[in-house]
């Protein structure tokens, strides 16, 4: 069978788990798509996941409430041996990298991670990824008899529903200790549009010049075009904006139709978080500045003119 | 405790990659120890410059010989020896893993550092593939981290945000930016470092080899349209621009 590890929040599958539904559907290996359902309190989850797949197994432990790599590795590793899994399709969120490098370890299994298409080539699997700071695209086969995959996130569409329900079975599991304790969390809230999901994103450099620029015009800017809000490292370690809006090799790599990288210089370690975006706009005095040699679009200019331009011409 | 730092080499971000026989060939490619890694370097070395009792920072590559070069920087940065596994064949992070959590129970290692994400092969999996084959935990994108005695306790980045968390040792860290500002090295560092042991390891005491096979390798380039507009009016700029974008690329309406 084909097992993938359902990822959901508040009560509904996210969004990777359906582009998993995709991923899994595209392979068509054979076998059943099953999906796995981690966490507690899952019946919701699992009613939905079923319009998608034909099997549901779920898992619903107090032990399973919290995301942890060791935990979630055991679970994982012991539906693909008990369901005889052929390939184990994760997200290629931060926590799926983790525990599926574990779980390749356990199931003597190559790992292909990362991967922004997975196919079935006469019965081995080929895996596209990234590599060189995405600057390269390399393909990695795998023929062994079992192979765990991790897919990143938007890489593929989310599916649509079957049809027809699948089957929904509990699943029992043995579970370790964690050796690691949580001491506490800071979830990230944004009233904006998620940096990975916005359709836009606008991006300031350390050219914006202070916080109150960032705020006034970036954050004027997004709001008139809806877009997410993104930051490149320079300004994030001056402490003008939190790492959660880092964009790039040590931020977070996103893909939207639209990204508008202002007073960028266009770094290596920034374009590897966002040169696979659709269509790339540049704000930036300096004509020789890297980043126009990715842009689309740019204006060569003064940020402190063209933004209040753009901002007023947004105006709704 | 013996702390095991594992360094890649990797090419220099700003150096111009070409692919020769569907492979990245860094023949005459600048090439550095990964920035990730100098951060797991760096910790070791302040984890013993606090007083921890931290009896040898040992340093590990596997890869071709000009690895030596990383190597050198990281020794030269405070490290006490290193042991470099020779080796022209593709290994991947899983496979790798193996001889990392290898040398890690031959050397009594009780801490491992490597870094978060390498940027040669964009893989995060050599953290946890190695605390898997040593039943270690394992914490990834840590951004502070201390020891009290035995404990290890800090903060890293989770799917959701940040954690702060505790774990006992032996442990394995996988290391990013904000944990701390690695050092230069200094010309007399860079002397001594000469004289400090590297060891050097072949590839078949190991037993390893790779599960997945390398296909073929592109460069990416999207082309990009690159018209660039004049702001010195920035009313009539900002005009055009978002003329481009509603009508060219359709992304606004
Ligand atoms: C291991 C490692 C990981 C890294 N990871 C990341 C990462 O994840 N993300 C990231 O972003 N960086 C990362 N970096 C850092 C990266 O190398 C660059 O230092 C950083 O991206 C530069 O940020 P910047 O473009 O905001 O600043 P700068 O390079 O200082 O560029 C500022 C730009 O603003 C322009 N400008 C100035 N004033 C004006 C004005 N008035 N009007 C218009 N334009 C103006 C300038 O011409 C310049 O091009 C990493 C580096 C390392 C070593």
């Amino acid at each position: 069978m084909i097992l993938l590890v359902a990822d959901h929040n508040n009560g509904k599958p996210s969004k990777m788990a359906l582009e998993l539904v995709q991923a899994a559907r595209d392979l068509g290996r054979e076998g059943p798509i099953t999906a796995l359902v981690l966490g507690q309190n899952l019946t919701a989850v699992a009613n939905e996941l079923s319009q998608y797949v034909e099997q549901v197994l779920v898992a619903d432990l107090p032990q399973l409430a919290n995301y942890n790599p060791e935990i979630w590795a055991a679970a994982v590793t012991q539906i693909a041996q008990e369901g005889e899994a052929h390939t184990i399709l994760v997200g290629a969120s931060r926590s799926g990298r983790e525990y599926s490098a574990r779980v390749a370890v356990k199931l003597d299994a190559p790992l292909l991670e990362d991967v922004i298409k997975v196919q079935d080539q006469g019965g081995a699997l080929q895996g596209t990824k990234y590599a060189y700071l995405a600057r390269v695209t390399e393909v990695y086969e795998s023929s062994a008899p079992v192979t765990v995959v991790s897919v990143k996130p938007g890489a593929y569409n989310p599916a649509s529903p079957a049809g027809s329900a699948g089957e929904q079975y509990d699943v029992e599991l043995e579970l370790p200790t964690s050796r690691t304790r949580s001491t506490g969390k800071v979830i990230e809230k944004t009233t904006r549009v998620p940096l990975t999901e916005a359709d836009i994103v606008i991006t300031g450099g350390r050219g914006v010049g202070s916080p109150e620029n960032f705020s006034s015009l970036i954050e004027g800017l997004a709001d008139n075009l809806g877009a997410g809000v993104g930051a490149t490292r320079a300004v994030v370690d001056a402490g003008w904006r939190p790492y959660g809006e880092q964009v790039g090799q040590t931020g977070k790599t996103v893909a939207p139709k639209a990204y508008i990288a202002i007073g960028v210089s266009g770094a290596v370690q920034h374009l590897s978080g966002m040169g696979k975006s659709k269509y790339i706009v540049a704000v930036n005095k300096d004509p020789e500045a890297p980043i126009f040699k990715n842009a689309d679009y740019g204006i060569v200019g003064d940020l402190h003119q063209v933004i209040p331009a753009l901002i007023e011409a947004t105006r709704k | 405790m013996n702390i095991l730092c594992v360094i890649r080499q990797v090419p220099d971000g700003e150096a111009k990659l070409r692919i020769n026989n569907s492979k990245v060939d860094l023949e005459g490619v600048t090439v550095i120890m990964d920035g990730m890694d100098e951060y797991g370097v760096e910790q070791a070395l302040r984890l013993r410059e606090s007083g921890a009792s931290v009896e040898q920072i040992i340093v590990l590559a596997v890869g071709p010989a000009r690895n030596e070069d990383a190597i050198r920087t990281a020794l030269a940065m405070g490290a006490d020896r290193a042991i470099h596994v020779e080796t022209s064949e593709y290994l991947d992070p899983i496979a790798l893993s193996k001889i990392v959590a290898q040398v890690a129970q031959e050397e009594n290692v009780s801490l491992i550092f490597t870094g978060g994400q390498q940027s040669d092969w964009d893989s995060q999996a050599l953290g946890a593939s190695t605390a898997e084959r040593l039943s270690w935990p394992q914490v990834t994108w840590t951004n502070a981290l201390e020891l009290s005695g035995e404990t290890l306790k800090g903060k890293h980045d989770i799917d959701e945000g940040a954690e702060t968390f505790e774990v006992d040792l032996p442990a394995i860290i996988t290391t990013q930016q904000g944990l701390n500002d690695p050092r230069y090295p200094t010309l007399p560092n860079i002397m001594k470092a000469k004289k400090k042991e590297l060891r050097k390891d072949t590839l078949d005491r190991y037993g390893v080899q790779a599960k997945i096979r390398h296909v073929s390798s592109n460069i990416q380039v999207k082309e990009r349209a690159g018209k660039l507009i004049d702001g010195k009016d920035p009313q009539a700029a900002a005009a055009q621009l978002l003329e481009l974008l509603r009508n060219e690329a359709k992304v606004i309406s």
